[in-house]
């Protein structure tokens, strides 16, 4: 397009990632101010920053150990009281280093001992990624389209059966609100799942960084260490559970920050020697990273000089979001042969489409899927670039985009 | 309800993490952490601060950032200050180009997993000024974040295998033990191979040799990781023995893993830094078009010290396009390297040129801090030329020395006997008495019976009077304590 190639469109749309700056959403303006005082503190005395970023700035610049402290404030507050240890919190390098990361500590065994990893689908194929790179055994457990995408508990039994054969499975990987499919689970879902875990001796990891990002009136998010907290100390004391938060997705959307933490809760003393070793290997995350994650748990209170502008900036993100995700289920329902389940949360639709006959024919004559073809064209026909639902998996026949 | 036990027990971890060995240095970081703590809190000790010289982290030392690195990354994070007079002209345009580099005009936006395309051809323009000429292609340069990761993208495809086929790694003793860590961890075994203390810290062509004989039967050695200049020897390579270990390489299909991180602290009289891409390239073929390398460099060290921002690079030569193609897709996987430190390794790249508003500072800086750092050297060594029982091979770069230790008898039983390593026995003691944090020659790697002290000393010189001082007073009264 740039070299004057004629084509029927101006510019590629690059809908394919969740990078909410590469769209034109715009960063929120304290978060800005105070990591660029931490960078640049011979700013301090600009009267371009208002006065609560500069305080920040010094906080953010007191390194890991007071922003581990802010962030179990932040957890305490966001789950209403429930008690949060610094000690088990831990930065990464966005949310994806904490998660390969921990699973590299569980995998181990071989042949029909082999680690088994419990996974959604469709899932975010990092995890699909991480699992094959490591060598562990990928586990399915399929996520229900017609519910809203929605975990049903018994579907995990039969997973879990079914992968006692060939593996052992010991982890559960939870992506709550969902990626690609949007679902934010019920309280009662939750439950289920911890009860799940529990019963069966899974390690749960919960993928939580849309936590921010919930659209439906009938949805809210509920954290898993929230939920484990509430079902009593029997679960609460015993279900060892990795969560995972990032500053690329929410309101913030600062992918580049590479911002992350995760809070690892009852795991076994040597094994937290283990890990500690493992993620100093790694070195430290990027203070950008840390800055950035400092502010999100600390954010403007009411009265402070930068907190009407950035209750504005957050809820405009966030309203724009929601009226994107009801706009383009609406818009999609209405095209024969997209169905597209109402997108509560995070950044993604995944409609499935009706691909006919001929065209799975020839996708398998080019030797590729059939929502890839799909997806192909598009972007040959009209720019638009996505991913097609086999990136993701999807059930034996059926196809999607995202 | 019964109790049940743990999914995740300590034999169940998985044995490539549990075979990591524990940094020494880490433990000694861990209790200087809680030292501070104790102090906070009001503890009463002999000493106000801990001093930590154990890492090569120059602003936690205390080290001013360079002011130009610094308003360009600020105006990338905070584009109303393009729009103010508060930036130099040359910042505001500076942040300006870079910030349309970016996707969406964002540092908070991702780039391409291989890093910023502007940023990439940067540091290839820069790499042909340092090599005087030798062509470098932007597409063989892959930004991370730091040339630690960068590093360990590229092992990830070299190790493998089990027993006789496991991938064997050789790597200098001494050596700074992540990159130790990090082959234990991704699945292959360090081959040590001593570097000769006597001579200075010079690679030995024999001493390859003999690690190689040692190795073969028992995995399969397929790379050599060299530092240069040498961390902790500080050792500055000559030409002639670049081209030995290049030409060694080649007869025994070695993978070159050069990590170059303090290339630009050389200041050892008569040394030159000379790039193993720029000798490998200069001896022509075949050298020049079989030998395999990775080298690596970053923001972090050096004038920059830019270690919190993670960002650096690796820069191969002959790498076979689909091995690229798959440590592509593995890079991918794990997202690109901080937008705002990929800004920081561009001006790394094309700093502030004479004429620019910025320059007269930016210079100025940056010899400071190198100014900084040889005198620091230099009373380092006058320092421990006054100690007994202490000796060194001067360096020549980077910024770090390593001292041996001559202690004595009684002081290596009574080590044993606590179930230390002597060296680090003496570093324990270090820190709770005087409250320096150094690093222990056992950590790094050391002939059998030889005893070693890690110093990073790219630090402001009041401090270093400082920890030299502490350091002085106890190793005379330990000396005592143990004649």
């Amino acid at each position: 397009v740039f070299q004057g190639v004629k084509k029927p469109f101006t510019e590629v749309i690059k809908a394919n990632i969740g990078d909410a700056h590469a769209m034109g959403q715009q960063p929120i303006t304290f978060l800005r101010q105070v990591v660029a005082l931490c960078t640049c503190p011979e700013l301090l005395d600009s009267p371009v920053f208002p006065e609560d970023a500069k305080m920040r700035s010094y906080s953010a610049s007191q390194g890991l150990s007071c922003i581990r402290e802010d962030i179990a404030m932040y957890m305490e507050q966001r789950d209403q009281g429930v008690p949060t240890n610094p000690d088990n919190i831990y930065l990464s390098t966005g949310a994806s280093d904490g998660i390969v990361s921990i699973l590299k500590l569980l995998v181990t065994g071989e042949g029909t001992s082999r680690t088994g990893v419990m996974i959604p689908i469709p899932q975010y194929p990092l995890y699909s990624a991480a699992i094959s790179e490591l060598g562990a055994v990928q586990v399915n457990y399929y996520l229900d389209e017609d519910h809203c995408w929605a975990l049903d508990v018994n579907e995990l039994h039969k997973a879990l059966s079914a992968a006692k054969k060939y593996c052992n499975p010991k982890v559960l990987c939870i992506i709550n609100p969902g990626n690609p499919t949007g679902q934010v689970q019920s309280k009662k879902c939750i439950e289920e799942v911890i009860n799940f875990a529990y019963e069966e001796k899974l390690f749960l990891l919960s993928d939580e960084v849309y936590q921010d990002n919930v659209y439906s009136p009938d949805c809210q998010f509920h954290s898993f260490k929230k939920v484990l907290y509430e079902m009593g100390p029997e679960y609460y004391n015993t279900v060892e559970l990795a969560s995972f938060h990032s500053t690329s997705k929410g309101y913030m959307g600062e992918c580049g920050f590479r911002g992350g933490y995760m809070e690892v809760i009852n795991l076994d003393a040597e094994v937290k020697a283990q890990m500690v070793k493992l993620l100093s290997v790694r070195l430290c995350p990027p203070v950008s990273g840390q800055a950035a994650m400092d502010v999100v748990v600390n954010p403007p209170r009411p009265g402070e000089p930068s907190f009407e502008l950035f209750a504005k900036e957050k809820n405009s993100v966030l309203n724009t979001l929601a009226e994107k995700a009801k706009l383009t289920e609406k818009i999609l329902n209405t095209v024969p042969g997209i169905k597209c389940n109402p997108v509560q949360g995070a950044m993604y639709a995944f409609p499935r489409i009706f691909i006919p006959p001929n065209a799975v024919e020839e996708a398998k004559t080019l030797g590729m899927p059939p929502d890839m073809l799909y997806c192909l064209r598009l972007l040959e026909e009209t720019g638009i670039c996505i991913v097609p639902g086999s990136g993701f998996g999807q059930k034996e026949g059926t196809y999607h985009f995202r | 309800m019964a109790t049940k036990g743990k999914v995740l027990t300590l034999t169940e971890v998985n044995p490539m993490v549990r075979c990591i060995p524990t940094s020494k240095t880490d433990i000694l970081v861990r209790r200087a952490g809680e030292i501070t703590r104790e102090l906070e809190q009001g503890a009463v000790k002999p000493f106000p601060d801990v001093i930590i010289v154990s890492s090569g982290d120059s602003h936690g030392a205390g080290m001013q950032p360079i002011t130009f690195v610094r308003q360009v990354m600020a105006a990338c994070l905070y584009p109303e200050l393009l729009h103010s007079d508060r930036l130099p002209s040359d910042v505001r345009q500076r942040a300006q180009r870079l910030l349309g580099e970016c996707e969406g005009s964002s540092v908070g936006s991702y780039s391409c997993p291989l890093g910023l395309d502007a940023v990439r051809r940067s540091v290839a323009e820069s790499l042909q000024r340092r090599d005087g000429g030798v062509i470098s292609d932007s597409d063989n340069i892959f930004i991370q974040s730091g040339s630690h990761v960068a590093l360990m993208r590229v092992l990830k495809v070299l190790l493998h295998g089990e027993g006789v086929s496991q991938t064997g790694v050789l790597v200098p003793v001494p050596c700074h033990p992540r990159f130790t860590q990090a082959v234990w961890a991704l699945g292959g075994v360090p081959l040590p191979f001593q570097l000769s203390e006597e001579r200075g810290w010079v690679l030995e062509r024999e001493e390859l040799q003999r690690a190689l004989r040692d190795a073969r039967g028992r995995c399969s050695p397929r790379a050599l990781y060299i530092v240069n200049p040498g961390n902790p020897t500080g050792h500055v390579q000559s030409r002639e023995s670049i081209e030995e270990v290049i030409r060694l390489a080649a007869e025994e299909s070695l993978f070159l893993l050069v990590d170059e991180v303090y290339q630009q602290t050389v200041f050892g009289v008569d040394r030159e830094f000379d790039s193993y891409k720029k000798v490998l390239c200069e001896m022509g073929p075949p050298y020049s078009s079989t030998v395999q390398l990775a080298s690596v460099h970053s923001v972090s060290k050096g004038f920059m010290g830019e270690s919190g921002l993670r960002c650096g690079y690796v820069e191969f030569m002959n790498l076979d396009p689909q091995v690229k193609k798959h440590i592509s897709s593995i890079v991918a996987k794990e997202g690109c390297a901080p937008i705002i430190g990929q800004i920081a390794l561009d001006i790394m790249a094309a700093p502030p040129q004479p004429g620019d508003a910025s320059y007269t500072t930016f210079r100025a800086e940056r010899q400071a801090s190198l100014d900084t750092l040889a005198h620091n050297v230099r009373r380092v060594q006058e320092t421990a030329d006054g100690l007994p029982g202490v000796s060194y091979q001067p360096p020549q770069g980077g910024i770090t020395i390593f001292l041996r230790l001559h202690l004595s008898h009684r002081a290596v039983e009574q080590a044993k006997a606590l179930g230390l390593e002597p060296d680090l026995f003496y570093c324990m003691r270090l820190l709770e008495e005087e409250g320096v944090c150094a690093g222990p020659g056992c950590d790094l790697g050391q002939r059998e019976g030889t005893y070693h002290l890690r110093l990073c000393i790219l630090m402001p010189t009041d401090s270093l009077e400082e920890m030299l001082r502490r350091l002085k007073s106890f190793h005379h009264r330990f000396m005592q304590d143990f004649c």
